[in-house]
């Protein structure tokens, strides 16, 4: 894994077209071949933060040619109407009791069975507050709030994910909102549900989310005093090299591995 | 108030009275200062005082007996596992997951591998027997947990005979987790794509003994405890937690049936074949301690005849779904130091075929490449709605993955239940929403 510092984004600074790019210690970078489809196994993104190589590390003067691979990231595309199942049902509820919600919702997913609503940061309270309250919506619990950090594939790299469910109808929902690193700023859902007032702690604490207008948005798995976001992508991993026998074992995000 | 001043001089400072005492008689000595009545004392309960179930943190605001705030402190036990799967390869992560909350290893297991395969898609190739066992062994988990809890609770309460009897028949449970998985606790036995290793018909016959003798102990637990003045003077009306209370707050699990609401994702949002098995939610309108302890009590029963019915449906077969490129290359065994590759496949691809171990390698050191996209898979935990977020990015490592903890969720409810309560009704309240804070902290 390479660290890199927070808004530098390592993959669209340095494409495989750019003639002073020097991925994978100078090893020359693969163009897109002509025509290919996306979804191959080679063409969808690593695990890496640089989005290059196949084991982690650079600079290791590796002569096999793979740590310069250079994969293109995929992101999600929008789902087109009819979205099947039950969720063509939902979104015309959510139309009908909050006006305006072409304006709130960025974009609909649907994958794998699951609805995401990719909604506006600053509207999730509202939209949240007609789901739990529509006659026809009812999505009485919030199960889960957490974060993603998309790192490299989102300019507005963190998202935070509410899951909801709708015990009336037994249905659910993902509600997914996505901010920056320089303006991380979402207004809270815990007055619309009061069980998000640890998880949003939680997602504050591991992601650095700031969530407006929760009563006491403090670290809560983390010590008060630690510095940075852990869950972050970008998070150094820190360690020191260990000897074993002889050996050297670099620190954890120096070492080699398959990705 | 009338004090002797050569024994117990007072004084005002900024921070209140300071008595200096000096000896003579201590009801004197007390009765100097009203506590009642105008003094609120912050007790810090934990992160080490054994009823708060690990290393859970109580800051609480007395007024003489009663509390009249609470804060709850966790974090004492994080270990980041969400953050250290990030950097195991997807069927490595089992491992991680299993220890998050100990009592339940199964369930995050099960949680897990069916987020996993839900990325895959592979969702419709998990044989029937591996489903099967993971009914099975979840079931078992669950006893194993109900037990537990009534064996920590009881102690906390004061019932010492039901803290052995309850580790007693928990053991007997851990035995037969050990026959089938090679280990007590933390197995890793659940994987993506179905199950680490066949049940053998020993552990079979173990199981049946189990549902043999269980029903008597639960009698047993029940003469014990069910008539005993103390218990249920202990338990009844305390800690009360309504349905709108439990639902805003999240708590899901025995607690929110306990208020009356049969919400049990088995039933309403059935996964592994659960639609198939007969079995009741029992619910209780009591919402509190006791009706806590009569559901998880009943619960037990319920999957005893889960249990039986998973039992009568284990039919020979794969136990791993049929695609090399998922199921793990290898053909576990256990031998005399535990569990492990069977000899016979270790041969097989040392000395007879490259291509398998070429396969054998690549599988292991690299993994299998999960399509990119989330999910999120809910079962039902001991303890509530136990929830797997997982996001690929197309990698061979989980790009992210978020653990909806039961444990986490619902410690938030413990204020609302103890809070205008006696100090003692917090440990009752406390141990009836059966929090682990292995899971809690993750």
């Amino acid at each position: 894994m390479v660290t890199t510092s927070p808004d530098k984004d390592p993959v669209t600074n340095q494409t495989p077209s750019q003639p002073g790019a020097k991925p994978g210690g100078g090893v020359p970078v693969q163009a897109t071949p002509a025509g290919a489809h996306t979804g191959a196994p080679a063409e969808l993104p690593p695990s890496s933060v640089a989005g290059r190589g196949m084991f982690g590390i650079q600079g290791s003067g590796d002569t096999s040619g793979f740590g310069g691979l250079v994969r293109r990231r995929v992101g999600a595309g929008g789902s087109e109407r009819p979205y099947g199942s039950y969720f063509d049902e939902v979104y015309d509820a959510l139309e009908e009791a909050f006006p305006g919600l072409d304006d709130a919702i960025e974009k609909v997913v649907v994958d794998r069975g699951e609805l995401t609503l990719h909604v506006k940061a600053e509207r999730i309270a509202e939209v949240a507050r007609t789901m739990r309250d529509d006659e026809s919506l009812r999505f009485e619990l919030c199960s889960s709030v957490s974060g993603v950090d998309y790192l490299g594939a989102d300019e507005r790299r963190l998202h935070v994910t509410y899951h909801l469910a709708s015990m009336t109808y037994r249905r659910r929902v993902r509600l997914e909102v996505a901010v920056g690193t320089d303006d991380p700023r979402v207004p809270t859902v815990t007055q619309v549900y009061p069980t998000a007032d640890w998880q949003e702690r939680e997602t504050y604490d591991m992601f650095g989310v700031v969530f407006e207008g929760h009563p006491g948005l403090t670290r809560i798995l983390m010590p008060d005093d630690w510095e940075g976001y852990p869950q972050r992508k970008d998070y150094p991993l820190g360690g020191v090299p260990v000897e074993y026998k002889g050996a050297e074992i670099p620190p954890p995000d120096r070492r080699r591995s398959y990705q | 108030m009338t004090t002797n001043p050569s024994y117990a001089p007072e004084r005002d400072t900024s921070e209140g009275k300071v008595f200096t005492v000096t000896g003579g008689d201590w009801d004197t000595v007390v009765g100097a200062a009203d506590p009642v009545s105008d003094e609120r004392l912050i007790v810090n309960m934990g992160p080490q005082h054994p009823s708060t179930h690990g290393v859970l943190r109580l800051i609480l605001e007395l007024e003489g007996e009663t509390v009249r705030e609470m804060r709850s402190v966790v974090g004492y036990l994080h270990t980041g596992i969400e953050k250290n799967i990030e950097y195991r390869n997807w069927v490595q992560g089992t491992t991680f997951v299993t220890r998050m909350d100990y009592l339940s290893p199964i369930f995050n297991e099960t949680a897990y591998s069916l987020a996993v395969e839900k990325l895959l898609g592979i969702e419709d190739e998990i044989t029937e027997r591996a489903t099967t066992i993971r009914v099975l062994m979840m079931e078992l988990n669950r006893i194993s947990s109900h037990l537990v809890w009534l064996a920590t609770t009881g102690m906390e309460l004061g019932a010492i005979s039901i803290m052995l009897y309850g580790f007693r028949e928990r053991e007997y449970i851990l035995e037969i987790f050990e026959m089938i998985s090679g280990l007590r606790m933390n197995m890793a036995y659940v994987r993506p794509g179905g199950v680490a290793q066949d049940v053998p018909d020993s552990a079979v016959a173990k199981i049946r003994e189990f549902l043999k003798v269980m029903p008597k102990r639960l009698k047993e637990y029940e003469d014990l405890l069910s008539g005993q003045p103390i218990w249920i003077e202990r338990t009844q009306g305390v800690a009360v937690l309504d349905v709108t209370g439990c639902i805003s707050l999240g708590v899901t699990g025995p607690v929110l049936r306990s208020a009356g609401l049969p919400w049990d994702l088995r039933k309403t949002m059935p996964y592994c074949g659960y639609e198939n098995y007969e079995f009741d939610v029992p619910t209780s309108t009591d919402a509190d301690v006791w009706g806590r302890y009569q559901v998880r009590l009943a619960e037990i029963r319920e999957s005893l005849k889960i249990i039986e019915q998973a039992l009568e449906r284990l039919r020979p077969g794969p136990i791993m779904v049929a695609d090399k490129k998922i199921a793990w290359p290898a053909q576990l065994a256990i031998g005399v130091d535990g569990l492990g590759n069977s000899l016979e496949h270790v041969a097989k691809i040392m000395g007879q075929s490259m291509e398998s171990l070429i396969h054998h390698f690549k599988l292991v050191t690299e993994g299998f490449r999960v399509p990119p996209g989330q999910v999120y898979v809910a079962i039902e935990g001991p303890r509530g709605e136990l929830g797997a977020h997982a996001v690929s990015d197309g990698g061979t490592r989980p790009y992210r993955v978020h653990f909806r903890e039961p444990s986490f969720v619902n410690l938030q409810a413990l204020p609302a239940m103890a809070e205008g309560g006696l100090i003692a009704d917090v440990i009752a309240g406390g141990a009836s929403l059966d929090p682990v804070m292995g899971g809690c902290d993750r």
